[in-house]
């Protein structure tokens, strides 16, 4: 008998703790679910968004929120698992959270899209709308695109892109390097695309699929690299995949230069240490240092902000102050957290990012359109990465109608909009 | 251990009947009557409970009942739930018109297809090779799933609509509760089958090679031969509770088929215990409120399920059903009540034991972890500050104190135990 | 040509690391019968010490101080975890090392958080040692080599001239009879465990710069350094030698090799297709699928022979 008391004591002991938690906040605040890993090998990107999202979002906060009210993120811990996410989804649905922010991992953010859109079919009184701010595969904004997912986020295309554009005129010979997922081959074949159209006088000398995160050692790849004589490794490998990469090319003395998409990513820096000096480059949003450069007061103004917070890391992913800039106009329009006026005020919506510059959130396909960059790691510079000594400088830059493609969304419209 | 005389196996019966309708009932009691709306995550959970009640009691047909430890036993439900994937969008294309509710089935007969194919490599082994190819066969597996787009869908997976719009009952199941009760009576007739199985001549068979290899075989039975069929059905009831996770989250990805849920399956079974049939029922139950539920509340979930593992199985081998039982003879001879007070006693000191050591790791998480997310702890709106010494200090007190109070407690405790115990046995001598 | 002979070195000094690291398992799981899953988490213990050594005190004194830490460590385990559960059987004591690994894996991550610390290679070792076709050769993987080098020869004088070292190898191979015949079998596998650990503890002070430390070095070369262990056999210090140097070899040669399987066989992909599972096999490049292969050299090496490379006993 007192097992069967204390089995059931724990169960609802644990809904109590959860349910009654969430009664003891405030009423006033507009929460924001974040469904992210908090746990497991991806929990660094977890801690590292929630922190960056958080200041992004007190930011708005300080402003005034929105009709009056600030907003508040609730956090989720999906264990970079998609049944995790969807169970997620649901408690965040029963504390009548309307609006799931996220992002971490294409294979979750694709659960989530079409769970999200599942979900709303069937519960139409209890809709949620998706802020997808950091998942970059084409195909969530083309082929799998929805009425109620909203990436905030450049996609692999314009990232691509940026990055060819940025390819200084000397350089003749390309080695692609990518991680054999969706990701890295969505990447590898909008390389090869662009490569083709604007710059066929760059042959493309060896390119490598990379099991994901299992390569302990890339040295193998170094005399391969080297016997192809490329001037340049293009490489969207992240996490370990990047680490050991650079550490392997600098240690074999590969003179090589490294374009890359997660250099300037939290451990990035650190990672690659005095190693990458003048030899990486990224492709990003922004970088501490864009403020000063330009002259831009307000933007150093809001790097000053972030470092003041104690981060370890530098804010790479603007588009978060971006997300939450929009959210905020969005909710102020539709009046409410009601999933389909937000998602209809967030069609179209255009706001200003941390520099100035116009991003828009197309209707067609909910993908946020916006300018994009390349910067070097290089000093010596105003704000350094995580204490290396070495930051970022501008490099290159695409506008905003460069990277404007044309949309490939059939997206179901709901009733009502 | 389950020969018990006919009355008591009638009220162990009453209790589970008791379970049942709790677990039928219990949606309705967070029900939210102004919404007119069930909490989805309740339902969510409890399916997922559901799902790995499955999972472990399929898993315990291979480690307690056939002693047998297995590394790699998340294949069978995933591949369960990636065929069953494939079998809902056929059924939706057309071409397999089956209702919704037999769809478990058919993952259950291709987790025993791969039950029958991988077991013809595994269960020609002995003990370590055993567990060292199950490991293998996981791993294989697992990467494969992640690198192939043909079947597996790569590392986005395969999804499907569980709308089929076919169904014996006429039930759309769009809505989670409709598929929790799918679910619970799954779960229902799995555990029955398998409990049915374990009283079969191969049930008893598979005790006799999990405690004497040789005897068994000197009996006339082929040992290996036993194992296999034990390693195929086991394969069976995973696929089931496969094809019960298709169907609930509509979405099968490499997570079903990797290291960590067969790691899972070790500790669901493990911490209920391997050598009673309900036990992994236990474990099932707690592994997953801890994994769903404690995971909301803590950043240190992960270090609490270590803990309790490393305490299980240095103290309570038999799991949380053994201590269970053990209460068996007490309880028939009706001397349990002997036992109230002493259990009383454990309380106190036992939760400022457990106060202080959750405190300290909670503190503890909270340094480099709260930091890193830029959150603090706080305990009933609360505030406590990490950089203090004030925290530490009491939780420190906490441990040490009720920690050493807690040691004598328990020798009280084992004392009045066998004090018991040896008064039953002088009884009924 | 080039190629061939610079992964033939680096797979040499990765093979000399999981040798650094499954020597200890091997020892651990042939003489006491418990498959440590905590091993790897060992691994990664001594990386993270060493590190903060480094950092306080300097590189070469942590060569010594952080196996030592991880051989207390070890002992620690062995006399108030291990003992407790022998009795409970094999399968207790391997459980418990397995809820040892989470903990240890959760403790490093709030310790010393979630990313990669920057544990990198002292500087008086940080030079090309030669350079091979115009890729350097770095001096510590030739560091690397001597400190294996230099612990095989050390097991190996240890375990034939010493007593402890005898007792140690008919342990290996007969352990009830060394039970029998009077030894203090605890002190005994305390001391293997403790050892075990301590070479764990040297592994990942070599290969915390050879690679990246951070929370999840130790899951990502557990299931390898088990590979090793089984591929070379219970029993056997030579077969578990032998199969790290196969096992580095496979993995550091599949990243070049650029041809599928269905080029091998001579164009019967085309002939399936790549649109379902069977032809997708046959295309995929050697190279793509190279982390499957250590799984798959022992699935196959244990359903042909499971006692091992030289194994001396059946698992």
């Amino acid at each position: 008998m007192p097992w069967l008391v204390r089995r059931l004591a724990t169960v609802v002991l644990s809904l109590g703790l959860i349910m009654g938690g969430t009664a003891a906040i405030a009423q006033e605040t507009i929460k924001v679910a974040f469904i992210a890993p908090f746990s497991g090998a991806f929990a660094a990107n977890g801690d590292a968004w929630l922190k960056m999202l958080t200041y992004a979002m007190n930011n708005v906060n300080a402003r005034g929120g929105a009709l009056g009210r600030k907003f508040e993120l609730v956090t989720f811990d999906d264990k970079i698992q998609p049944a995790e996410a969807l169970i997620a989804l649901k408690a965040a649905t029963d504390q009548n959270i309307s609006i799931i922010m996220g992002g971490i991992g294409s294979n979750v953010a694709a659960a989530m899209v079409e769970g999200v859109s599942k979900y709303n079919q069937r519960n139409p009184r209890n809709r949620v709308v998706y802020l997808n701010v950091s998942a970059l595969s084409n195909e969530l904004t083309e082929e799998k695109c929805d009425f109620w997912h909203f990436r905030f986020s450049a996609n692999v295309r314009m990232r691509v892109a940026t990055m060819v554009k940025g390819l200084p005129a000397d350089v003749k010979s390309v080695y692609l390097m990518n991680q054999d997922y969706l990701y890295g081959q969505g990447v590898a074949a909008d390389t090869k695309r662009f490569l083709g159209e604007w710059r066929p006088d760059v042959k493309i000398v060896g390119e490598e699929f990379i099991p994901l995160g299992k390569i302990k050692d890339f040295s193998s790849y170094v005399p391969k690299i080297k016997a192809s004589d490329a001037q340049a490794l293009l490489t969207s490998n992240w996490g370990p995949d990047f680490n050991l990469l650079m550490k392997a090319g600098n240690e074999g003395g590969l003179d090589i230069k490294y374009y890359t998409f997660s250099a300037h990513l939290n451990g990035g820096p650190r990672a690659m240490g005095d190693g990458g000096g003048n030899r990486a480059l990224a492709v990003l949003e922004g970088h501490d240092n864009m403020g000063e450069e330009t002259g831009n007061q307000a933007a150093d103004n809001w790097v000053k902000g972030w470092r003041a917070t104690g981060a370890e890391f530098d804010f790479p992913w603007v588009n978060f102050q971006t997300t939450w800039d929009m959210l905020a106009a969005a909710v102020t329009k539709a009046g409410g957290t009601d999933a389909l006026k937000v998602a209809l005020a967030l069609e179209g919506i255009e706001a200003n990012d941390v520099y100035g510059k116009k991003n828009v959130m197309r209707k067609e396909d909910h993908q946020l359109l916006q300018p994009f960059y390349t910067a070097v790691f290089t000093k010596p510079v105003k704000y350094d990465s995580e204490k290396t000594g070495w930051g970022w400088k501008t490099q290159s830059g695409a506008s905003l109608p460069d990277l404007t493609f044309p949309p490939n969304c059939n997206m179901k419209r709901p009733s009502g909009s | 251990m389950s020969g018990s005389s006919s009355s008591s196996a009638l009220g162990r019966n009453w209790l589970w009947i008791v379970v049942l309708l709790i677990a039928i009932g219990l949606p309705w009691l967070f029900y939210d009557w102004e919404k007119a709306r069930h909490s989805g995550f309740l339902l969510t959970m409890l399916s997922q409970m559901g799902m790995m009640i499955i999972f472990a009691l399929s898993y315990n047909m291979l480690m307690g009942q056939a002693g047998l430890l297995s590394f790699g036993h998340a294949v069978f439900f995933g591949l369960g739930g990636y065929c069953t994937i494939h079998f809902l969008n056929a059924a939706e294309a057309g071409s397999l018109p089956l209702p919704l509710e037999i769809m478990p089935l058919l993952a259950a007969f291709s987790g025993l297809g791969f039950g029958i194919v991988f077991g013809y490599m595994a269960a020609k082994q002995r003990a370590t090779a055993f567990a060292m190819i199950t490991m293998g066969i996981g791993e294989l597996i697992a990467v494969a799933a992640i690198m192939f787009h043909a079947f597996f869908g790569g590392e986005g997976g395969v999804s499907a609509n569980r709308m089929i719009e076919r169904s014996v009952l006429g039930v759309g199941y769009g809505a989670a509760s409709e598929v929790y009760y799918l679910i619970l009576t799954w779960t229902v007739i799995a555990a029955l089958l398998m409990l049915f199985l374990t009283k079969t001549p191969l049930g008893a068979m598979a005790n006799a090679t999990r405690d004497n290899f040789e005897r068994a075989q000197f009996m006339g039975y082929d040992p290996r031969r036993v194992r296999f069929l034990q390693f195929a059905l086991s394969g069976f009831f995973a696929g089931l509770g496969g094809g019960l996770y298709a169907i609930t989250y509509e979405i099968v990805t490499f997570d079903a088929v990797a290291g960590a849920l067969s790691a899972n399956a070790v500790l669901m079974t493990y911490i209920g215990g391997a050598t009673i049939f309900y036990g992994p029922i236990l474990g099932a139950t707690l592994i997953t409120l801890l994994q769903s539920g404690l995971s909301l509340l803590s950043n240190a979930w992960l270090i609490y399920v270590g803990v309790l593992f490393i305490l299980m199985v240095t103290f309570a081998p038999a799991g949380l059903a053994g201590m269970i039982e053990a209460h068996g003879p007490i309880a028939r001879a009706g001397r349990m009540g002997r036992l109230a007070v002493p259990y009383l006693r454990l309380l106190i000191p036992g939760g400022a034991t457990l106060l202080g050591a959750v405190g300290l790791v909670e503190i503890a998480s909270f340094v480099t972890i709260g930091a890193a997310q830029g959150k603090s702890l706080s305990v009933f709106g609360y505030k406590i500050g990490v950089d203090d010494t004030m925290p530490w200090v009491i939780a420190f007190a906490l441990l040490g104190v009720g920690g050493a109070w807690l040691r004598i407690e328990i020798r009280h405790f084992a004392r009045v135990w066998e004090d018991v115990t040896a008064d039953i046995k002088q009884r009924s001598v | 040509m080039e190629i061939i002979l610079i992964s033939l070195l680096n797979g040499f000094v990765y093979g000399m690391l999981l040798f650094m690291l499954a020597s200890g398992l091997t020892l651990i799981f042939s003489m006491m019968g418990v498959l440590n899953f905590a091993h790897a988490g060992i691994y990664m213990i001594g990386a993270y010490v060493a590190f903060e050594i480094s950092r306080l005190v300097g590189y070469f004194p942590a060569l010594f101080i952080a196996p030592l830490v991880c051989a207390a460590i070890g002992a620690a385990i062995e006399v108030w975890g291990l003992r407790r559960t022998h009795h409970n059987g094999h399968i207790a004591e391997l459980l418990f090392t397995f809820g040892l690994f989470f903990i240890i894996e959760r403790g490093v991550q709030m310790i010393w958080g979630m990313l990669p610390v920057p544990y990198r290679v002292p500087a008086v070792l940080d030079f090309p040692l030669f350079t091979l076709y115009g890729i350097n050769f770095p001096a510590y993987r030739g560091f690397m080599l001597l400190v294996a080098a230099g612990m095989l020869l050390g097991i190996w004088l240890m375990l034939t001239r010493t007593r402890i070292g005898l007792i140690i190898q008919a342990s290996l191979t007969h352990p009830n009879m060394v039970s029998a015949l009077g030894h203090n079998v605890p002190r005994v596998f305390t001391i293997v465990f403790a050892g075990g650990c301590g070479l764990a503890g040297l592994a990942g002070v070599i290969g915390g710069n050879y690679q990246v430390t951070e929370p999840s070095m130790a899951a990502a070369l557990g299931p390898i350094v088990f590979v090793v262990v089984v591929f070379g056999g219970l029993g056997s210090l030579g077969g578990c030698f032998v199969a790290s140097i196969i096992v580095g070899m496979v993995q550091t040669f599949a990243v070049v090799v650029d041809v599928s399987l269905s080029d091998m066989l001579g164009g019967i992909g085309t002939w399936i297709g790549t649109k379902n599972l069977l032809g997708e096999i046959l295309s995929v490049p050697v190279a793509r699928i190279g982390p499957l292969l250590p799984y798959l050299m022992m699935v196959l090496m244990l359903l042909f022979r499971p006692r091992g490379l030289l194994g001396t006993r059946d698992t």
